[in-house]
C-alpha cells in the first residue's frame, strides 16, 4: 500500500481519539464521564498539529493516493483547519449543555468525532467512492445526535425527519453516481471530467448530472430540498443543530464544489442554470421565512438556508464564463464565505445557548432587555448577528464582499440578475437579524422577570472560550480580510486547477 | 426473437431504473416508517444493479468496489435507522409518520 502517513495524520489522530473516547466511555464511572469530552478536546488539537507541519513542510506538491482518490493538498489542508476548527468549538458548546441534561454524554462525543472525521475524508476525496463514504460518514452518526434525547418526543421527530429525507438524498446522490461510471467508467474525478467532455449531447450524463446536484441539495438545505432542515434544527439539541448548520453544510459545499469544478467543468450549462435557480430560491425563501419566525432556533435555520443561498451564488458566475481567474475568484468566492460563515454562525450558536440557558426560553420575546442583566452576552449577540447580517467590520461584509465581487465579474445578464436577487435579500436579512439586537438592546424587561434572578448563573468556562474564540475569528477577519484571503485564493487554485 | 435476445447491460439499467422509481414511489406515499425505510433499500438496491450491470459492461473493478461500499453503508443505516424507529415506538406506540406532527412552521 502506497500509504502516506504524514499526510494520513489528522485523521489518524481523530481515528485514535474515537477509539479512545470509546474505551473511556465504557471505563469512566458515570460522574466522571466528561473526562470523554475533554479527551475529544485534547485530539482535535493534536490532530490540527500535522495539518500545519503539512502546510509548512509539504511544498506546492499535492499528495495523492490509492490511486489519486484521496490527495492532501492546499484546498484539503484549509477546509481540514476549518472542520478541525468548527469541530472543536462545537465540542466546547457541547461540554456543560450535555452536562446539565440527565442523557449519556460518552456517546455524543464519540458521535460527534466520527462526524468530524467524515468532513476530514471529504476535504480530501477525489473520487466518487470516498466523497461518498465521506458524506455519510459525516451524516450517520448526525441522524443519532439529532435525536440524542431518547425521551423527547420532538427529538425523536427531528430525528427521524432528518433520517428519511437524509437517505432519500444518499439514494438519489447515488443513482446519479452510478450513472456517471456507468456513461464514463471512472470512479475519480479526473476520469469523469475527461470521459465527460466527450458526453456534452448524452441525456443521460446531464440526468446524472442533476441527480447529483439534488443529492447535495438535500445535504446543503437548498431550497426547495431544505423541508427537513427547520424541524430538524428545532428538535435536536442546541449544540448538534449548531453543527448541522456548519459543520455538515460545509462538507456538502465541499462535496459540491469538488464535483462542479473538478468533475463537470464541461457541463457548466446544467449545474450553472440549476445552482442559480437553488441560489435565487434559497436566499429568497429563507429570508422571507426567517423575519417571521419567533423562536430564535427556528430563525437560525431559516437564516442558514438564507446563508447557503449566498454562498451558492459565485457557482452561478464560475459557469458562465472560461476565464479561468474568473472561475479561481468564484470558487475562492464560496470558500471564503463558508469559513467566515463557519465562525460567525457558531458564535450566534452559542449566544443562543448561553441565551436560552439564562432566560429559560428561545422565544426571541424573551431575551428583551437582556443588556441589563447580561451585557457581555449581549454585546457577542450584536456582533455575530450583525456579522451574519453582513455590516462591516465584522467578518461578514467581507464574505458578502468576495461574493458580489465574484458575481459581477462576467457581466452577464443572468449574473447581474442574481447580483440583484443577492442583494435585495442582503437588505431583508438586516431587518431579523437587526431584531434580534434590538430586543436584547432596546426592548424592557418581560413582566415578572427581575435583574436579580437573571445574573445569578454564571457561563461555563469551555462556552466562554468558544465564544472568545469564534469573537476574535470574526473581528480579525473582518478588519484583515485580505490577509485571509490570500490563503483561501491558493485553495481555489487548486480546486480549479486542469479547467 | 425472444429466444435469440441477449441480456445486456440495458436490461439491467432498466431493471434498476424501474426498482428505483418504485422504491421512490414506495418512499413518498406509504406512511409506515418502516415501510419507508424498505423502499430506501429498493433503491439502494437500485443503484448497486446499475454499478454492477456497468462495471460489468466497461470491464472495470471500480463499480463492483462501489458496491461493497454502498452495501456496508446501508447495512450501518439500516441500524441508525431502526434505533430511531424503536426510540419512537416506545413512546409513541406507532411507527406511522403522519402522527409525526410536533414540530411545524
Amino acid at each position: 500500500m502506497d500509504l502516506d502517513y504524514h499526510a494520513l495524520a489528522p485523521e489518524i489522530v481523530v481515528a485514535a481519539t474515537i477509539l479512545l473516547v470509546l474505551g473511556l466511555d465504557v471505563a469512566l464511572p458515570r460522574r466522571r464521564k466528561y473526562w470523554t469530552a475533554f479527551a475529544g478536546v485534547v485530539g482535535l488539537t493534536l490532530a490540527a498539529v500535522p495539518l500545519v507541519t503539512l502546510a509548512l513542510g509539504g511544498g506546492p506538491g499535492a499528495r495523492s493516493m490509492l490511486g489519486g482518490g484521496y490527495v492532501v493538498d492546499d484546498f484539503a489542508l484549509v477546509l481540514k483547519a476549518v472542520f478541525i476548527a468548527g469541530g472543536y468549538l462545537v465540542l466546547l458548546m457541547s461540554v456543560s449543555y450535555i452536562e446539565s441534561d440527565r442523557y449519556y454524554q460518552g456517546e455524543y462525543y464519540l458521535l460527534l468525532l466520527t462526524s468530524i472525521l467524515g468532513s476530514l475524508i471529504m476535504a480530501s476525496s477525489r473520487d466518487l467512492i470516498t466523497v461518498f463514504v465521506g458524506l455519510e460518514l459525516v451524516t450517520g452518526p448526525l441522524f443519532l445526535l439529532a435525536g440524542w434525547r431518547k425521551g423527547d418526543a420532538r427529538s425523536n421527530e427531528a430525528s427521524l425527519k432528518f433520517f428519511i429525507l437524509g437517505v432519500l438524498s444518499t439514494a438519489v446522490l447515488l443513482y446519479g453516481m452510478s450513472f456517471l461510471y456507468g456513461l464514463t467508467g471512472s470512479v475519480t474525478f479526473e476520469g469523469i471530467r475527461t470521459a465527460g467532455a466527450g458526453l456534452l449531447d448524452s441525456g443521460a450524463f446531464r440526468l446524472a448530472v442533476l441527480f447529483t446536484l439534488i443529492g447535495f441539495g438535500f445535504k446543503i438545505t437548498a431550497v426547495p430540498f431544505h423541508f427537513w432542515a427547520p424541524d430538524t434544527y428545532e428538535g435536536a439539541p442546541t449544540p448538534v443543530t449548531a453543527y448541522l448548520s456548519v459543520g455538515s453544510k460545509a462538507a456538502g459545499f465541499v462535496g459540491l464544489l469538488l464535483l462542479c469544478y473538478r468533475a463537470f467543468p464541461s457541463v457548466t450549462e446544467i449545474w450553472g442554470p440549476a445552482l442559480w435557480v437553488l441560489a435565487a430560491l434559497s436566499m429568497t425563501l429563507g429570508n422571507l421565512t426567517a423575519l417571521r419566525q419567533d423562536n430564535i432556533v427556528r430563525m437560525l435555520a431559516y437564516s442558514s438556508i438564507a446563508q447557503g443561498g449566498f454562498i451558492l451564488v459565485p457557482f452561478a458566475a464560475a459557469a458562465v464564463t472560461n476565464d479561468p481567474l474568473v472561475i479561481q475568484e468564484a470558487a475562492s468566492a464560496t470558500i471564503v464565505y463558508v469559513i467566515i460563515y463557519a465562525f460567525m454562525n457558531l458564535g450566534a450558536f452559542a449566544v443562543v445557548i448561553e441565551g436560552a440557558r439564562r432566560t429559560g426560553t428561545s422565544m426571541i420575546d424573551g431575551w428583551a432587555g437582556m443588556w441589563r442583566y447580561a451585557p457581555r452576552l449581549a454585546v457577542l449577540g450584536a456582533v455575530f448577528f450583525f456579522s451574519l447580517a453582513g455590516i462591516p467590520p465584522l467578518a461578514g461584509w467581507y464574505a458578502k464582499f468576495a461574493m458580489f465581487l465574484a458575481i459581477l465579474r462576467p457581466g452577464n445578464p443572468w449574473t447581474a440578475a442574481l447580483a440583484v436577487i443577492a442583494a435585495v435579500n442582503a437588505v431583508i436579512a438586516l431587518v431579523y437579524y437587526a431584531r434580534v439586537g434590538k430586543t436584547m438592546w432596546m426592548d424592557p424587561l418581560p413582566d415578572g422577570a427581575s435583574d436579580g434572578e437573571r445574573t445569578a448563573r454564571p457561563m461555563s468556562g469551555a462556552l466562554a472560550l468558544a465564544l472568545g474564540i469564534s469573537v476574535i475569528f470574526v473581528i480579525l477577519a473582518g478588519v484583515l480580510p485580505f490577509q485571509l484571503a490570500g490563503v483561501f485564493a491558493e485553495a481555489a487554485k487548486v480546486v480549479t486547477a486542469g479547467i | 426473437m425472444i429466444a435469440a435476445a441477449i441480456v445486456t447491460a440495458d436490461w439491467y439499467m432498466t431493471l434498476a431504473a424501474v426498482l428505483f422509481l418504485i422504491g421512490m414511489a414506495g418512499l413518498l406515499l406509504r406512511n409506515n416508517a418502516l415501510v419507508m425505510f424498505m423502499s430506501v433499500e429498493l433503491m439502494l438496491n437500485a443503484v448497486n444493479l446499475t454499478f454492477v450491470a456497468a462495471a460489468r459492461a466497461h470491464g472495470d473493478i471500480g463499480g463492483q468496489m462501489a458496491v461493497l461500499f454502498v452495501l456496508v453503508v446501508a447495512a450501518a443505516e439500516v441500524a441508525v435507522g431502526l434505533a430511531i424507529i424503536v426510540s419512537i415506538f416506545r413512546i409513541r406506540r406507532t411507527a406511522s409518520v403522519d402522527d409525526l406532527s410536533e414540530l411545524s412552521g
